[in-house]
């Protein structure tokens, strides 16, 4: 059966109180970094699904992404077909610098 | 009349639950939650710690543990389930109680002793302990901030449902809620550690207030069905 690579995208519901996020802002004074408002933390998760078909892979990862992955009372989820790897592309750990292509 | 204390990876407070039971007159047992079999428990308790390390969200992995599908039917079937801390978020990941612990609002992990009111004794997790009595116990959590819907908030109050109330709320629980039950009333959950109140060597036993209170409610259930 061929695979199919997913991305779930996790983040809190909008008008939820979002701790992470407020602390992030909090903590861009110290960066001396301004001009930026409203963030929001969520968490990304990748997996490969095998299946017979690209329907019955998606299929999966939806009832994944809602009963697993996010929390539906105070979550939302957005998935995406990603190709190779990881569509977020870094040096290994231990190598010196950043490297990698476009996202 | 038997308790059963669920051990998940990472649950820390299972045998300090046990102790509490013992001291609360009953016998305990600890079970593994790979195995579905609750060895005619009467009572489950899922207690505190970090089950799977609270990946993903405190509680969600756990709510899929073997053993969860039996604690359901334990409780579909009128039996008497408490979730401490870690265990009553297990508890609302597994949709076994409405809503859900967020992070807490503060950000900080809260370790401290708290005031709770026991807002109602028609329980039996309350049984005997009269409304208005206050509780001293520890809360020990990053991630226990009570969170529901505008409506079911409104329901829990109205239906009588909210079993505890923060005097002072650690975590930005939603009208300061502490504990709640679920609407047929045989499932509660708390986040406070009662389990860590059950002697005055630990700073308070106001704790075992609760432990007595299941324990005796359990025992009455089993006696009236054995009348039957």
């Amino acid at each position: 059966m061929p695979d199919f690579r997913y991305a779930v995208a996790v983040m809190p519901k909008a008008g939820i109180l979002d701790p992470p996020g407020r602390a992030v802002e909090q903590s861009l004074p110290h960066l001396e970094i301004g001009g930026i408002r409203d963030v929001r933390v969520g968490r990304r998760v990748e997996l490969t699904v095998e299946a017979a078909d690209e329907p019955a892979a998606r299929a999966v990862v939806e009832r994944l992404a809602h009963e697993l992955l996010s929390n539906p009372l105070i979550e939302t989820y957005a998935i995406e077909a990603i190709g190779g790897a990881s569509s977020i592309r870094g040096a290994p750990a231990g190598s010196a610098g950043p490297a990698g292509g476009p996202a | 009349m038997k308790v059963g204390i669920v051990v998940f990876p990472g649950s820390n407070c299972d045998t300090d639950a046990l102790h509490a039971v013992r001291l609360a007159g009953a016998s305990g047992e600890l079970l593994w939650h790979e195995e579905p079999d609750l060895h005619g428990s009467d009572v489950v308790i899922l207690p505190g710690g970090f089950a799977y390390g609270d990946y993903l969200r405190a509680g969600v992995i756990a709510r899929f543990s073997p053993i969860m599908r039996s604690v359901a039917a334990h409780a579909a079937r009128g039996g008497l389930v408490l979730g401490i801390c870690n265990g009553f978020q297990v508890l609302a990941e597994a949709g076994l109680l409405p809503g859900a612990l967020l992070r807490n609002a503060t950000l900080r992990f809260v370790h401290r002793w708290v005031t709770v009111r026991v807002e109602r004794s028609d329980s039996p997790f309350t049984a005997g302990v009269p409304e208005g009595t206050l509780l001293r116990m520890p809360v020990a959590h990053g991630e226990g901030c009570y969170f529901a819907e505008p409506e079911t908030l409104d329901a829990l109050e109205r239906d009588g449902r909210v079993l505890f109330r923060y005097l002072d709320n650690p975590n930005g629980s939603l009208r300061d809620i502490a504990g709640i039950r679920s609407a047929a009333g045989n499932v509660a959950g708390l986040m406070p550690h009662p389990e860590r109140a059950a002697e005055p060597l630990l700073g308070s036993d106001d704790g075992l207030r609760l432990f007595r209170s299941l324990v005796e409610s359990a025992g009455e259930a089993l006696a009236a069905g054995a009348r039957r």
